[in-house]
Parts: structure tokens; C-alpha cells; sequence
């Protein structure tokens, strides 16, 4: 990758420690991207902010850093391990809490805006088309390559940080036009957002940095979100093209065999012990569906849902948080399924949820078991 | 053959033909593989050569990278068949030795002895 005079500097040091390991960072990144050059982005999304994830390591780099480091770019965060609001609920311990707030006021002090979501294309306005981020929540990254007409790399939570304090990011061949090599071919019939889930877990395995997904017809915000978060967990690949692509590209299908095969890698469990909603986090149409399909029934067991604070307030005003307390739900904001610190094997051995991102680091990570739902066979289910 | 990072050591091989999803799957504290589906499940990556085709999923398994170095519980090396963003990164904050080469991926087996060299013209010899 070619540098200018000013980023040789960096590199070398000469502008100080955090501008140097920035660098050192793009670096990798382009050289693993076959990029010729560092352009400008616009906005950074960073990843790495639940101290379930990232650890006492994690804790003290951002704690070492935030001394000196400054974003460039507007910068976002994804969610951390609790809710401030209710976190005495739930056991936590006071070292997991302390430790939480040190990487919030780490972020703070370097500038970046404390969203705490991992939906940021659906709580800020989207730029124009063709504009360049740098994304590292992955399913924020195919989402905002697929449906945004932004472009990012399926960035790391290290090369979405460099791009932050640099305002910059290799111009690597997911940035330029990228053609897929693979299309999948969709011939499940009447999916829903399970479906759609397992869709995008299958072909983040298959493909590589994008596929073309032919047969999809019309899907809602719910659908079109499980299949990035989906896709984000299981591979590499940052894009999905509507449609058949390149008559030329070799072809895979997706049917009833092969969604088996996901299903049964990740549902272990007949039943649930509790219910969780929100990973990706719910957005304000799927609380307001929820709130809808909910009228006059209520949760036989715990149900958590998780969504972002601006959410929960919007909620709250329309009258949606009460309905949905009202029928049971424990609702959370900051926060997410997926690597939550507030759902233990200690005290649980099975979740149920609909979607495929939570169930493998549920499974993976909390190490508990998981029954897979739709949400409507959820509420046909588990309310009455 | 790619070196995206820089670094000499010497040490045997552990090959996965799976990808690895190093945020939720890899135990900070042990280096251990937790998921059940994956091949090397109950194995520790500590101290190996690790070789597998790329890292997968999460964003954040560049701080599980770090954290691993940072607790002693890191591969000496790590040798993929492509690149991805999650295992460069963590591997350049962290200063592990990574080569990208899908030749040399194919032809490593768990258990041969390597040194690794990336100043040298042929960075690999077994032992």
C-alpha cells in the first residue's frame, strides 16, 4: 500500500505513539485487503465495548489510550453489558460494573458518541449514497453495504478504532465495485425471520467478501436483520447483491437440506427457560409489532428484550414500553443478547430466541442451551 | 506468500481446516476451544503454530487476539489460507507473527515442527 509523506511519518512514530499503533493497524488491514492507498471516511461504528468481551485487557488498552486518543469522524459505539437503569436486577458483580463504566468513560473521553447499538443504520440518519464508513459491528457492516449504500469493510474492532482516530481506511475492493463469484440460489418457501436468519448464517460460510442471493422477495426490517446478523457471525463476507449476478458465477441453493443443517447446529434445546428478543438489538417497528401481536396476552415465563436507549424512550412516549411490561417483558437498552453477561448457566439452562446471531454466542459463549422460534410461534407459545 | 505481521519463532503445528470465530469461542484465560461444533474443540491454541483457513464472525475476536497475548494463552504464530480483518488486526496490536499463504496452508500438518523467519527469503523451515 502506498503512503503519503504525512502517514510514513505516523507510521514511523513521529507523530506519537497513538497515531503510530493506528497506523500500524491500516496497515495490516490494507495489506490483508490488497489496497493501493488510505481514503477518507466519514463515520466510524466501533465494536469491542462489553467487558464480558473484551476482557481486563481490553479495559485497560482503551484506558491507556483515551489518555491521548481523539475520533476524527463522528464515531458510534456498539452496545456494553447492561443497563445502567436496572443493572441492580441482575446480579452483576461490582468489579463487572466498575470495570463496564471505565471502558464507557474511556470511549467518552476520546470523543465518540455513547449509542450503544448495534443497529446504528437504524437510529442515525444515513448519508448520502456511495459514502465511505468504517463499520465493525458485523452485522451493521452488511447492512450498511447491502441496504445503505454505504461502503465499509467487514472492519475489526481494531481497524474500525484506527479509521476513528485516523479518519481513514484502506481502499480495498469491497470500497470500489465489487463483483460476487458465488450466487445462492433461495428455495425455502414462506420464509420468516428464522429463515432469513439461517439464509445469511449459510452464506456467510459459503461465501467470501459478497454473494449474490437470487429468490429473496420482498422482506421486512425484522427479516432483512436477521440475515445480516446472521451472516455477520458465521463468515467473512460483507456484502449480499439482490439477484442472480454474473450469469457466469457459480451457483449454490438454499433449501430445506441445508437450512436443516444450520438449524441443527444451533437449536439444542425443545424448550426455553427464558425468552430473549434483540439481537441485532429491536428497532422501533419491531416493538411496535410486538406491542401489536401482544394486545390483551401475556408472557408464561421471562422475557427479555433489548433494544437502544433512543428506542426505549421513543417507546416509552408512544406507549409501547407499558403495554409490553404489562405482558411481562423485562426491557433493556445498551445492551444486547448477543455476548450478554445478564443471561448465566448458572441460573438457566436453555433461552429460547428467533435469532441466529444470539443462539451462537448463547450457545458458544454463555454456554447454555438454545431452542429456536419464530417470534410468532413465540407468542403463539409462550403467552397466553 | 503474505507477511502482514512481522516476527521470528519456532514451534509445532495445530491445523484446523474450519475457520475460527475468535470472540466467544476462544477462552481468554486458557486459549481453550469452547464450541462443540468446531474441530478443535477442548484443544488449546497456547504456544502453537496455529494454521486455519481464516478468522470468521464477530468484530471483537481482535480483542480476544489481544487478550490472549496479553494472558500468556496466545499461539506463537499464526498461519491462514486468506486474510480477514479480525485476525490482522489483532495479530498487529498484539505483535504475533502472521503469514497469509494458501499454498503453505494446504501443505502444514498439526504436529510438524517449524522455525519462522519473516527477514528471511524462504520465512519457514521445518525442523
Amino acid at each position: 500500500m502506498e503512503l503519503t509523506k504525512q502517514e510514513e511519518s505516523a507510521l514511523k512514530g513521529e507523530q506519537g505513539e497513538i497515531m503510530q499503533m493506528a497506523y500500524r493497524i491500516l496497515v495490516a488491514t490494507g495489506e490483508a485487503t490488497d489496497a493501493e492507498k488510505l481514503i477518507p471516511i466519514e463515520w466510524a461504528h466501533l465494536s469491542g465495548v462489553n467487558y464480558n468481551t473484551i476482557g481486563d485487557a481490553g479495559e485497560e488498552f482503551l484506558s491507556g489510550i483515551s489518555k491521548n486518543a481523539r475520533v476524527k469522524v463522528r464515531t458510534t459505539l456498539n452496545p456494553m453489558g447492561f443497563d445502567i437503569d436496572n443493572v441492580s436486577k441482575y446480579g452483576l458483580d461490582d468489579n463487572f460494573i466498575s470495570k463496564q463504566l471505565s471502558i464507557k468513560n474511556s470511549y467518552e473521553k476520546m470523543g465518540v458518541i455513547p449509542s450503544f447499538s448495534c443497529i446504528p443504520y437504524e437510529i442515525f440518519d444515513i448519508p448520502k449514497e456511495g459514502t465511505q464508513v468504517a463499520f465493525a459491528e458485523s452485522n451493521a457492516a452488511i447492512h450498511a453495504n447491502s441496504y445503505d449504500n454505504l461502503k465499509t469493510n467487514k472492519e475489526s474492532a481494531f481497524s474500525a478504532l484506527a479509521s476513528a482516530i485516523t479518519g481513514k481506511s484502506p481502499y480495498s475492493s469491497i470500497r470500489k465495485d465489487d463483483t460476487p463469484n458465488l450466487t445462492i440460489r433461495m428455495k425455502v418457501k414462506n420464509p420468516n425471520e428464522l429463515t432469513y436468519g439461517m439464509l445469511g448464517f449459510f452464506a456467510g460460510k459459503v461465501g467470501d467478501t459478497s454473494v449474490n442471493i437470487s429468490g429473496l422477495g420482498e422482506m421486512d426490517k425484522r427479516q432483512c436483520k436477521a440475515m445480516c446478523g446472521g451472516m455477520g457471525t458465521s463468515g467473512t463476507c460483507a456484502k449480499f447483491l439482490f439477484g442472480d449476478g454474473d450469469p457466469r458465477c457459480e451457483k449454490v441453493d438454499f433449501d430445506q437440506k441445508e437450512m436443516q443443517n444450520v438449524y441443527d447446529e444451533l437449536n439444542t434445546a425443545e424448550k426455553g427457560d427464558l425468552i430473549t428478543l434483540g439481537s441485532p438489538q429491536l428497532g422501533l417497528d419491531e416493538i411496535s409489532d410486538l406491542a401489536g401481536k401482544l394486545k390483551g396476552r401475556s408472557f408464561k415465563k421471562r422475557c427479555m428484550i433489548f433494544c437502544p436507549r433512543t428506542v426505549k424512550e421513543q417507546a416509552r412516549k408512544i406507549g409501547y414500553t407499558n403495554e409490553l411490561e404489562r405482558a411481562g417483558c423485562e426491557i433493556l437498552s445498551d445492551c444486547c443478547t448477543c455476548l450478554t453477561p445478564l443471561i448465566s448457566k448458572d441460573d438457566v439452562d436453555s433461552v429460547t430466541t428467533n435469532s441466529i446471531k444470539g443462539a451462537f454466542y448463547l450457545k458458544n459463549s454463555n454456554g447454555v442451551n438454545v431452542n429456536l422460534k419464530s417470534l410468532s410461534q413465540i407468542v403463539e407459545d409462550e403467552t397466553r | 506468500m503474505k507477511i502482514l505481521v512481522q516476527g521470528k519463532t519456532q514451534g509445532t503445528i495445530l491445523k484446523s481446516n474450519t475457520p475460527i470465530n475468535f470472540l466467544g469461542t476462544v477462552d481468554k484465560k486458557t486459549g481453550i476451544i469452547s464450541d462443540k461444533n468446531h474441530e478443535l474443540y477442548n484443544k488449546s491454541i497456547k504456544n502453537s503454530i496455529l494454521v486455519f483457513p481464516s478468522g470468521v464472525g464477530s468484530s471483537v475476536g481482535a480483542y480476544t487476539i489481544y487478550s490472549i497475548k496479553s494472558n500468556d494463552t496466545a499461539p506463537l504464530a499464526m498461519i491462514c489460507q486468506k486474510a480477514d480483518l479480525t485476525v490482522a488486526t489483532g495479530c498487529a496490536l498484539a505483535n504475533i507473527p502472521l503469514l497469509v499463504d494458501d499454498k503453505l496452508f494446504s501443505s502444514l500438518q498439526t504436529g510438524q515442527k517449524i522455525s519462522l523467519d519473516t527477514d528471511t527469503s524462504n520465512p519457514l523451515t521445518l525442523l
